[in-house]
């Protein structure tokens, strides 16, 4: 410790005003930070003592809320990797094959998304903010294993720099970064993030029969054809089983999609976190899962097509849902800010996610458009919660 | 009766170092202050003594040029020392060297019964002239009440759920009839009620349960359970073009004292407390106290902050600074000027956190747990993030991350719209303790409230 201190202290002078590096200031400060808590006291008038939170154990919060997801996604990265060669592989090869695909994307998102921040911060002269480094290990759970690192690059940057600093930086952003990435992909590259994309083959080619295709697609292909939904799923891939797609398995997530949001359960053991440390909204979660629920629940009820008559909770563990309500609709820049506000955001994702995987042949995944769809009227059901406590205020004064 | 309160938002912050309940016993210090920069109200200060002067408890010191009928009085008898400039040459301390025996000034006194029959001018009069007159606090901006306005109504508070609060059942204890008193005078500068919020977590003492001709109120839950503004929120609140006084319970005995014996009191009660202190107690003095000889032998550490007043609200003073004159508290509590090998993600649960994020268990610790806190921000300053925390500290309807963002805006219709009138700082400073982006959320609001003062 002291060690380390001694090393900081000794090169400080380079960075402070009139020392050789003096613009990289702020990137200094980021490191120095990030071992020791600075030694500021708080000021003459005000607050004497502050609390021991901080912005950044609350990011490192979510981060570590995202570990279960992460693991897992690794280990399905070569699980479906075996199921689709007929390899036979122990655990440790799965791992071993799921860290050969994921660390590469998660250093090249950190690495791009970082070097715009540190550029950013060192012209606006501010330390780094720990926004990014949330957004920078949800950008690879979000995108598929086989994607094109140059691409994993091009789309971090983007979001960095059209979804977040020419709006200011973090605390400023409309939409949620990671999704700005996803989206940039999904648009700019569709056929790199669809069809046969999801699962690692490596230089190896599928076993007879093999399809590659996510539930999502399958679900809507069905639909499309007029044939029952949950009869298409579990006729897919049963040359490696019957149950491959079975809703434990969906559940689960031993399934092909992108790398961190095939498995329900470790998304709700991340919203456990959040929820219990208090870090992630539980009415945006809550409200997300409610909104998508019962939205499938009335359309199972109505059944135009055959879509709308798969059972409701298939659709809470098929596609990214659960990621998504964890972890993406509770960024708290990007959602609603007040609580009644969260609420109607969280339901309104949910309702729109069933609407547009339901009706819209041509976006599979409703989740991510729903998400940012809602990150622009945020600030809409905010105005009006707002101005309903302003409207209590006016009426007051006048009795 | 009295009408229940019930508070459920909140957090109390439960700090080491309570002060006894015991009159220590200590040397009075040699000097006493006047610090114009406790009156929020006073702008263009002017000057009516000068060194050399001697003067009594009572004398005036001086006014403000914007209401120039306020004076505000010397505490003790004695000589002035020294009068103390900043930048600017603006007026910082006006010393007293005090005298061994105060000398008061005489004012008028009335007997108990002649207190009904006592005029409006005739009381304001006596008020202005006296000193007693900055203890009326004028909401909205919390400043120096204006004699010539009429508030629509008066409230005290007369709890105080700050950290290491004084306990104003003890160190008013024996006053019953001066605050009777000064509430009987208080009801003659408003047309309207006067509101007594009693504590809703414990026994009330008789100094505030038997006060008569006033509306009491028994107000519970977690701090800020006792600031006045939440009172005033609950029960009338104030909205634009409305004018509310307060009053804090020393004032009103000080009111009642100067009535019922024709002289300006200013000796008061004070809780020295704080973990860096050896024996927390209780100090007989009086306002504006040097704090010198309370805190000689018996200040723990070496690096240590005094704060006059309580860790919210308070300011930071020197170990031979002076009492501000609405403090009835020093606070001393270690200096955190020191940085820390991953505090920023070590888990703990000796430091006290509102938030639940990874690592941070001080809720598995219970309510009696007591923190020793220093003065570190543990954290830097960053832009506004998480949403919702503010609001679970501020039990009233107001929406605290939108008016700071107004302010920031300077947004004046939204800042009223949003219910800045409802705030002065110590309303806001829970906010400002829990902020996770670590911003100085007295200082913006101040600075709001500024804006519309001088619109």
């Amino acid at each position: 410790m002291k060690f380390i201190k001694n090393i900081f202290d000794k090169n400080k002078p380079l960075f402070e005003k009139g020392g050789k590096f003096e613009k990289f200031m702020p990137f200094f400060e980021s490191f120095e930070t990030l071992f020791f808590v600075p030694n500021e006291v708080t000021s003459s008038k005000g607050v004497q003592i502050r609390d021991a939170v901080d912005l950044k154990r609350m990011m490192m919060t979510v981060i570590i809320a995202m570990i279960p997801c992460l693991i897992f996604g690794i280990w399905n990265v070569g699980y479906q990797h075996g199921l689709a060669t007929g390899e036979v592989m122990s655990f440790g090869q799965q791992i071993w094959t799921g860290l050969i695909v994921v660390l590469p994307i998660i250093i090249v998102s950190y690495a791009s998304g970082l070097t715009v921040e540190f550029i950013f911060g060192i012209k606006k002269g501010h330390a780094l903010n720990e926004g990014f480094l949330v957004s920078g290990m949800l950008i690879p759970l979000v995108v598929p294993p086989t994607i094109p690192l140059w691409q994993v690059a091009l789309a971090t940057i983007f979001a960095v720099l059209i979804g977040k600093e020419v709006f200011g930086g973090t605390g400023m952003n409309i939409l949620n970064v990671a999704l700005t990435a996803r989206a940039f992909l999904y648009f700019a590259y569709p056929s790199e993030i669809s069809g046969e994309v999801w699962t690692y083959l490596g230089d190896k080619t599928p076993i007879d029969g093999y399809t590659g295709g996510t539930s999502l697609a399958i679900a809507n292909e069905a639909s499309v054809a007029g044939e029952n939904v949950i009869g298409a799923l579990a006729n897919s891939n049963t040359v490696i089983s019957s149950e491959f797609f079975s809703f434990s398995n969906l559940f689960f997530g031993f399934i092909p999609g992108s790398i961190g949001e095939t498995s329900a359960l470790m998304a709700l053991l991340g919203a456990i976190l959040l929820i219990a440390t208090g870090v992630g909204s539980w009415k945006i979660i809550v409200s997300v899962f409610g909104g998508a629920y019962f939205t499938a629940l009335l359309f199972q009820a109505i059944g135009v097509n055959e879509y709308m008559l798969m059972p409701a909770h298939y659709h809470l563990v098929i596609g990214g849902l659960a990621f998504g309500a964890v972890f993406m609709a509770t960024d708290p820049v990007t959602a609603t800010q007040t609580e009644k506000g969260k609420w109607i955001y969280g339901i309104l994702i949910g309702v729109l996610t069933i609407i547009i995987r339901v009706f819209n042949p041509a976006y599979p995944e409703g989740i991510m458009l729903a998400i940012l769809l809602m990150n622009v009227f945020a600030p809409l059901i905010d105005f009006y919660v707002v101005k309903a406590n302003k409207q209590r205020r006016l009426q007051r004064a006048t009795v | 009766m009295s009408h229940t309160i019930k508070l459920k938002k909140g957090f109390d912050i439960n700090l080491a170092g309570k002060a006894d309940k015991k009159i220590a016993t200590c040397d009075q210090p040699e000097t006493f202050a006047l610090k114009p920069t406790d009156f929020l109200g006073i702008e263009r200060p002017k000057l009516m003594v000068e060194v050399g002067d001697t003067v009594k408890a009572g004398t005036p010191l001086l006014y403000c040029k914007m209401m120039e009928e306020v004076k505000y009085c010397a505490p003790v008898s004695g000589e002035i020392v020294e009068i103390k400039r900043g930048e600017k040459r603006k007026l910082l301390e006006i010393r007293i060297l005090a005298d061994k025996e105060i000398v008061y000034e005489k004012f008028k006194n009335y007997s108990v019964s002649d207190l009904v029959k006592i005029d409006k001018n005739e009381v304001i009069d006596l008020l202005l002239q006296s000193g007693v007159w900055p203890n009326i606090i004028q909401r909205p901006y919390g400043i120096v009440a204006n004699p010539e306005e009429t508030p629509k109504s008066i409230f005290i508070s007369t709890f105080d759920t700050h950290p290491l609060a004084p306990d104003y059942d003890f160190t008013l204890s024996g006053e019953e009839h001066n605050f009777q008193a000064g509430i009987d005078i208080l009801r003659k500068l408003t047309n309207g009620k006067i509101h007594l919020g009693l504590n809703g977590n414990g026994e009330v003492s008789s100094v505030f349960s038997h006060t008569k001709n006033v509306e009491l109120h028994s107000i519970s839950g977690k701090h800020p359970a006792g600031n006045v503004g939440v009172h005033i929120h609950h029960i009338d609140p104030i909205s634009k073009g409305d004018l509310v006084w307060t009053v804090d319970p020393y004032g009103v005995v000080q009111i009642g004292k100067l009535f019922l014996e024709g002289k300006y009191d200013a000796s008061k009660t004070i809780a020295l407390a704080g973990s860096e202190v050896s024996t927390p107690e209780y100090y007989k003095t009086y306002t504006g106290a040097c704090v010198n000889k309370m805190v000689e032998r018996n200040v723990k550490g070496r690096n240590v902050r005094f704060v006059s007043g309580n860790v919210l609200t308070g300011e930071k003073i020197k170990s031979d600074g002076y009492l501000g004159f609405y403090h009835h508290q020093l606070t001393v509590i270690p200096e955190g000027d020191h940085s820390e090998f991953m505090g920023w993600i070590l888990p703990t649960t000796k430091k006290l956190s509102f938030h639940k994020a990874f690592g941070l268990l001080s809720y598995l610790n219970g309510k009696n747990k007591e923190y020793i806190i220093d003065t570190n921000t543990k954290g830097e300053r960053r832009t506004f993030v998480q949403t919702g925390v503010f609001e679970q500290v501020t039990p009233m309807d107001i929406l605290p991350t939108y008016l700071v963002k107004a302010i920031m805006a300077e947004d004046y219709d939204e800042m009223e719209a949003l219910g800045i009138y409802e705030m002065i700082e110590e309303d806001i400073a829970l906010c400002e303790f829990v902020d996770v982006s670590k911003h100085e959320l007295q200082k913006i609001l101040r600075e709001g409230l500024d804006l519309l003062k001088n619109s």
